[in-house]
């Protein structure tokens, strides 16, 4: 009896072992590229800042976490709001929540549309979705680009139509990233909402129609409690890649229009202010990890309302 | 007829529908007409011509950038590719057990950290191995690629192994063969669109990466999309529509490729 | 198509008149509905009774406005409704699959109607109240729809569709998910619920023993086309033509020559030889070789003599009666149902010679 319960053990520590060694590669190189730097990022974040870039090693200091809201006059010393750094913020934070609710109003009827479709057609509709969403981000914004130059087709059409005498200012603007924004990611929002309007149970919108319900009632009151999963999952997707922006805000937005990301590039590269650089990139990652919890549980709770 | 209601509509979302559709298309669309341009300029059309795909073609910093995309994406979504399959055969269709739900974490990372804070952390960290070791080739890209591959080959490789049905390969033991004859015979077989459909996610992935490689790379590595990135800083000819126009056809006909590997048997 | 069912003086709730529906174009249309003619009075118990893809559902839900009707027209009270989208129809379903919303509560779905019809607040308390005690689910009405049974969201969907006191109440193979023993407490809580609330209901269903137990009248359908309308009386002894009869209970045929003629009734011969009455449907001369249904417990089985004879080919006990196969002498089947008594078995077995005894009355004369 005995010899069969160590057996059984044993082949349990077996399994155990192999299951752990073929984990291990991805593991392995997930933590070294990915995980491990941010650690090592947080403890940089606590550092003094170097003269030239880098740190001053194991010289603790807070220096760069107080300055990212705050600020030291370099002529009087005293201490001041950041205002530079909270502009940014609010600008990365207010394109974000616009870029969100814009491409939710595109895309609701987007993919309602795709939705309703006869099934052979739809998977051709997806596809169209989906080409631009595999496409080079950098393309795609220097293609967003193309369109609202001075020259480009945007200015050129409204001219054309003698809407504006003159073409309107758009690159370099806060209006240029929102353009871009909302043009890149769109198919975010529209795929997730897809994927649960595609299940959407059409005998219940009937129900609604037969219940006196009109059409307006059917879509407030049925069809989007019942999509709220995919308008959650949309939102976070398009919401969270916004806040991170880069590429987006450097090329269309100029220099002058930052977001939190070109900024945290300011600090590793003309800023040679590392420690702030750090901080600013935990805080983001912090602010992400904030709306995927939000996003989890809501995930999870309506895992529990229909499974 | 208006008299015929019909239940699925809504007023208006046709329209808006059609709108986001015109949206998606028409700045690619204009992109690649002007790649044809005959003219120097991206705002005058001057006629058809390949003169640009010529020139790009011929650039050898074009060349070079293009080649060693090629060369990061290759050994990034290959290496990516072996560790991703190993890792789902140790994560689906199993009992919960302790560390699975660490594993999901730590694979899933790469998709939730934003892109700007893997960068600059891996600028931290590599510039100072740098410094460290002198050695500075392209191994730092590699491997910082390799990293954000894994989840995107993971989980069309899950996806796949998960609709497998695992009495298969109790069958397999069960007419003599080895865990591994009935991994080889077996499971790998039935895996290989998943396998094939992840290693073209994530060497469309890698490809088209900016931001890490943009922070990763040393002197003299730019790839395709972070040389365009410089460009378009700088005066902007239809060369780079033409570089840019090459490379979205590369990436749709992989995305087109990787569509239909997944529809059929599925 | 003359209804002769429609006889007493009653409102009428719906007319349907020479319904035709196609669906798709050109020669491969499918003609779901081929020329229907439905009148349905008020209060009635009405079934429409078929197989699966008869056109039952398309009738039904062109009443309830998700079809439309590409020739005739539907009439409510005397007014045509086909412009009307399914919402301003006071008309109200309960579907097959119940279509609760998985979003709101038991209470929340009743009232929903209510709601969107704009009843003031107190009042739509009341009403869904008074539905809960209706289907006596007061217990649950803070319930999500996903935690209740089958049983019990099958009657939340019936009050949800009472509850705004619709004209007509249409019911799509309500009990067809539930099982055997829930789905015989519903008939009988259903029958109740239109006695008491005098709605109109149309139900649909391919289950004829429903059907039967269940109707005021019943309309058989059969590919697109209405068979019969009648009472479930006049469906069961007086079948209209041989896909009724074989439909709706089983039946015996036998093929007869007509040798003379009465009112509403003929004599015909059997192949034996022996010669029984068999009655006709209302204004129908049938002549020469004709069709002639038999049900089972109308037969008896004797040891020598009947009208005709065979050989016994099976025996099934069924508690209440027994099933007796004969194979006749002609190479037809022939089934006879015989009651049972606690004290004896039914006193044949297989391999036997028996003869059959046709009850007089009990022959139909069928069109085919």
């Amino acid at each position: 009896m005995a010899s069969a319960a160590d057996a059984a053990r044993r082949a349990e520590n077996e399994k155990t072992r192999s299951r752990w060694l073929l984990s291990a590669p991805a593991l392995v190189i997930i933590f070294v590229a990915a995980i491990g730097p941010l650690f090592v990022m947080l403890a940089y974040s606590f550092m003094a800042k170097g003269d030239y870039g880098d740190v001053k090693y194991g010289q603790f200091s807070l220096d760069g976490w107080f300055s990212v809201f705050l600020q030291r006059d370099i002529f009087d010393d005293t201490i001041g709001i950041a205002e530079a750094h909270l502009s940014i913020i609010w600008r990365s934070v207010r394109l974000s929540v616009i870029t969100t609710a814009v491409t939710l109003l595109l895309g609701f009827p987007t993919a309602y549309f795709i939705a309703t479709r006869p099934r052979h057609t739809r998977e051709i509709w997806v596809f169209l979705v989906t080409i631009p969403f595999w496409t080079n981000l950098l393309i795609r914004t220097f293609a967003m680009q193309q369109v609202i130059r001075n020259e480009g087709i945007l200015n050129t059409l409204l001219m054309w139509l003698h809407v504006i005498d003159e073409p309107l200012q758009i690159m370099y603007s806060d209006w240029a990233i929102l353009f871009g924004m909302v043009y890149v990611y769109l198919p975010l929002m529209v795929l997730p909402l897809y994927a649960s309007m595609e299940k959407l149970d059409f005998r219940l919108i009937e129900a609604g129609y037969d219940l006196y319900a009109g059409r307006l009632a059917v879509l407030r009151r049925i069809i989007i409690p019942l999509v709220k999963p995919g308008v959650v999952a949309g939102s976070i997707l398009v919401f969270i890649p916004s806040l991170g922006a880069y590429v987006i805000p450097r090329v269309l937005g100029g220099g002058k229009n930052m977001m939190i990301g070109n900024l945290i590039e300011l600090q590793f590269g003309a800023g040679r202010n590392w420690p702030l650089g750090a901080a600013l990139s935990i805080a983001l990652m912090a602010a992400v990890m904030v709306a995927l919890l939000f996003y989890v549980r809501n995930a999870a709770r309506s895992g529990a309302q229909h499974g | 007829m208006a008299r015929h209601f019909d239940i699925r509509s809504q007023p208006g979302f046709p329209l808006i529908a059609l709108f986001t559709f015109a949206m998606l298309y028409l700045p690619i669309v204009t992109l690649v007409v002007y790649a044809f341009n005959a003219s120097d300029s991206v705002s005058q059309w001057g006629g058809f011509s390949l003169r640009w795909f010529a020139d790009a073609w011929d650039n050898s910093a074009v060349q070079d950038a293009a080649l060693r995309s090629i060369i990061i994406a290759l050994c990034a979504a290959t290496i990516a590719t072996i560790a991703a399959t190993m890792a789902a055969i140790a994560t689906t269709r199993t009992a919960p057990y302790r560390g699975l739900g660490v594993k999901y974490a730590f694979i899933n990372t790469p998709l939730m950290v934003p892109e700007i804070v893997t960068a600059v952390a891996l600028l931290i960290v590599f510039s100072r191995i740098k410094v460290w070791t002198g050695y500075s080739g392209l191994g730092y890209l590699i491997i910082a690629h390799t990293a954000f591959c894994i989840p995107f080959a993971y989980l069309p490789i899950r996806a796949r192994l998960e609709s497998m049905d695992s009495t298969l390969e109790r069958a397999a033991a069960d007419l003599y063969a080895t865990p591994w004859m009935a991994f080889r015979r077996v499971t790998l077989p039935l895996l290989r669109p998943g396998i094939i459909a992840g290693f073209m996610l994530a060497f469309v992935i890698s490809l088209d990466d900016v931001v890490i490689t943009e922070f990763v790379k040393s002197g003299g590595q730019d790839t395709l999309p972070t040389y365009m990135l410089g460009q378009i800083r700088r005066a902007v000819t239809p060369e780079i529509n033409a570089i840019a126009t090459a490379f979205l056809a590369l990436s749709v006909i992989l995305v087109t490729a990787f569509f239909f590997i997944n529809r059929r048997k599925t | 198509m003359p209804d002769p069912s429609l006889a007493r003086d009653q409102r009428v709730a719906i007319e349907a008149r020479g319904i035709v529906k196609e669906f798709g174009q050109g020669p491969t249309a499918l003609r779901a509905l081929d020329n229907v003619s439905v009148t349905i009075r008020e209060n009635e118990f009405f079934t429409l009774l078929g197989p699966s893809g008869c056109g039952k559902t398309t009738l039904l839900r062109m009443i309830a406005g998700f079809e439309y009707p590409s020739e005739g027209a539907i009439l409510l009270y005397g007014e045509d409704i086909a412009g009307l989208p399914p919402f301003k129809r006071p008309i109200n379903t309960v579907f097959q699959s119940y279509a609760l919303f998985p979003h709101l509560t038991v209470r929340e779905n009743i009232a929903f109607g209510l709601e969107m019809l704009g009843r003031p607040k107190a009042e739509i308390t009341s009403r869904v109240a008074a539905m809960l005690k209706l289907v006596r689910m007061e217990e649950l009405a803070e319930r999500r729809t996903d935690q209740i049974s089958g049983g019990q969201a099958q009657r939340v969907a019936l009050a949800r569709a009472l509850a705004p006191s619709p004209k007509v109440l249409l019911l799509d193979e309500p009990l067809s998910a539930l099982d055997y023993k829930l789905r015989k407490e519903m008939q009988i809580e259903l029958k109740r619920m239109q006695s008491e609330t005098g709605i109109t209901f149309v139900f649909v269903t391919h289950d004829q023993e429903e059907a039967l137990t269940m109707s005021d009248r019943i309309a058989v359908m059969s590919k697109g086309k209405v068979l019969q309308i009648g009472s479930p009386w006049d469906i069961y002894d007086k079948p209209a033509d041989r896909f009724v009869a074989d439909f709706i209970g089983e039946t015996n045929f036998l093929v007869a020559s007509v040798i003379a003629t009465g009112s509403n009734m003929v004599r015909v011969r059997l192949a034996t030889g022996a010669e029984i009455d068999a009655t006709v449907t209302e204004g129908w001369q049938p002549t020469g070789e004709v069709t002639v249904a038999v049900r089972p417990e109308h037969a008896r089985a004797v040891a020598s003599g009947g009208h005709i004879a065979g050989m016994v080919e099976n025996v099934v006990y069924f508690g209440t009666d027994t099933h007796i196969h004969v194979r006749l002498d002609g190479a037809t089947g022939f089934m006879v149902r015989q009651q049972n008594s606690r004290s004896q078995s039914c006193g044949f077995a297989v391999g036997d010679r028996i003869g059959i005894d046709i009850a007089a009355d009990a022959a139909q004369v069928l069109r085919d």
